[in-house]
């Protein structure tokens, strides 16, 4: 395993937002995923915001959008001074990020578990009117999965196959009630007793019970190894559409 | 008026690349030579209201022109968030179309029913409502809607008027001299057989919001009786202060707040608010008097 950290640039980024010099990057829990999406992954620049063509990401874990900001300076799609004042009354970065105001910044969000649905009409809207190039990431966090409107979309998009669509969770295990064998292990179902056998059956398998349950490919990675997670963000396959889950530091 | 808006829907599919239906489950049976000719743009989400509606605020992202259906109780009152982060504030449109309204599902219970469904739509910014009095109003409506981007609510009942009246702005129906009794959709032929004979000018609109506020005060009366199929008062807000700078009355009639937990027929549910002719005769008359 090859553990990159972010570049010295970002960690400048980052404390332009935080104004904190102690704080590690780590406690920006969804940094490197957003700087490998945006670094290596998505089809996607500050001059085609605009360009049907283009891939989507949609931050829809919308709070602590710090890291979001900073790979956003550091790629040119926002002014680096955009930092210096968030969530100023002047200021367009605010805790939430919202689309009216940033430009490359696909929707408004911090209400959680409304980005697989957009996302999903996304997908389905590009897939309308033969745009069959662009994907669409939608970056959700392991706690947001609690919201049932989630539920709604993983559901529908496993069972009609939507092949252009990967959620991205960011597992630092900081849901209440965790998930019948974890979100990423197998280990904690065997100590969850009187599952039903078939129930037990889809969550054994390695990887998320909610997605695995419905039919998504996944692919588990250390939300800090640059190299895993653009093998991961990369591995989607047809017909189904695709989870990628990295695991970063529990959640203090 | 249902079968209206499968068929306009249906042509505008045929018509415009721009349109989409999204459905959870409702009507979906009615929808299904569409989706044969159009299987990327009927798009039925099973019974997921929060998805239909975060899906149409997606297909809007794309630039796609989303035309939502269910019970007025499913799309708007259990999606309201959705409605308003999911299209509101993402700064998108999407035309909302209910059937069951208030309480055509009387039958069905107070789970089918939806009175509060306009007066949520005056919580959110640039919506319009179009509430139609009868079949013939619901293509022109729906198909002026599918040309703009703007958010746009068409709340469908059983009930209806005998006569289509398509034009959106206030209409005069008849001219009296104490006070003016709007009537919002499918009230007017019952508002008209409760003021027979009474002293009132009755207006007619489909189109609640936003409300002819130039029409109503061209009328000249400062009496103002507003009769809407959906929660009793939900425009007085909106009459207020569209007569802010006269002295005036205004008295809302509409479905009350109650939960009645009884069935019986949309007749027996129109008695006890106060909604058939008799009980609109009664409240009239005595705000005139």
């Amino acid at each position: 395993m090859t553990v990159t950290t972010t570049t010295n640039r970002l960690d400048e980024l980052l404390r332009r937002i935080t104004g904190d010099e102690k704080h590690a990057p780590s406690a920006h829990s969804t940094l490197d995923v957003i700087w490998v999406l945006y670094d290596r992954v998505l089809q996607v620049a500050p001059d085609r915001v605009g360009d049907p063509d283009r891939d989507r990401f949609l931050l829809s874990k919308g709070h602590g959008p710090a890291a979001f900001y900073a790979v956003l300076a550091a790629k040119g799609f926002i002014p680096e001074d955009w930092l210096d004042d968030v969530a100023g009354p002047e200021s367009r970065l605010g805790h939430h990020p919202d689309r009216l105001l940033v430009p490359g910044v696909e929707i408004g969000s911090g209400s959680l578990g409304h980005g697989l649905g957009l996302g999903v009409g996304t997908a389905l809207g590009l897939r309308a009117q033969g745009l069959t190039t662009p994907r669409v990431y939608v970056l959700v966090g392991d706690a947001e999965l609690d919201e049932g409107s989630n539920h709604e979309a993983i559901a529908y998009a496993g069972a009609t196959g939507l092949d252009t669509i990967t959620a991205v969770v960011i597992d630092n295990q900081s849901t209440t009630h965790g998930w019948p064998g974890g979100i990423t292990s197998s280990s904690q179902i065997r100590a969850t007793a009187e599952l039903s056998p078939h129930v037990e059956a889809a969550w054994v398998r390695p990887w998320l019970g909610p997605f695995g349950f419905h039919g998504w490919s996944s692919a588990t990675v250390d939300g800090r190894d640059h190299d895993a997670i653009e093998r991961a963000l990369k591995s989607h396959e047809p017909g189904r559409p695709h989870v990628v889950v990295a695991v970063v530091e529990t959640k203090e | 008026m249902r079968e209206t808006f499968v068929d306009t829907a249906t042509r505008l599919l045929d018509d415009d690349p721009r349109t989409a239906v999204v459905l959870a489950d409702i009507s979906a049976v009615a929808f299904e030579p569409a989706a044969r000719r159009h299987p990327d743009r009927v798009l039925n989400m099973g019974i997921r209201e929060q998805l239909m509606v975060g899906v149409a605020g997606g297909l809007a992202l794309t630039g796609l022109r989303p035309i939502v259906h269910s019970y007025a109780t499913f799309v708007v009152d259990r999606a309201y968030e959705q409605i308003k982060l999911d299209i509101g504030h993402q700064g998108v449109g999407a035309i909302l179309v209910s059937v069951g309204a208030s309480y055509d599902g009387s039958t069905a219970g107070r789970t089918h029913m939806s009175p509060g469904d306009v007066a949520l739509f005056d919580t959110l910014d640039g919506w319009t409502v179009h509430v139609p009095g009868h079949a013939g109003e619901v293509a022109p409506l729906l198909i002026a809607a599918a040309e703009h981007d703007e958010p746009v609510y068409i709340r469908l009942s059983t009930h209806h008027n005998s006569a289509p009246r398509p034009a959106t702005g206030l209409q005069t129906i008849k001219r009296g001299q104490r006070a003016v009794v709007v009537a919002v959709g499918p009230m007017l032929d019952t508002v008209l057989a409760a003021t027979e004979g009474l002293d009132v000018t009755v207006a007619y609109t489909n189109t609640p919001r936003p409300f002819d506020v130039r029409g109503l005060r061209a009328l000249g009366h400062h009496d103002v009786v507003m009769v809407e199929p959906y929660l009793a008062g939900t425009s007085s807000a909106v009459l207020a202060e569209a007569l802010r700078d006269v002295p005036s009355r205004v008295l809302g009639l509409g479905v009350g707040r109650a939960d009645l937990h009884r069935y019986g027929s949309p007749k027996d549910h129109a008695r006890w608010h106060g909604l058939d002719a008799a009980g609109l005769r009664r409240s009239i008359s005595e705000f005139v008097n």
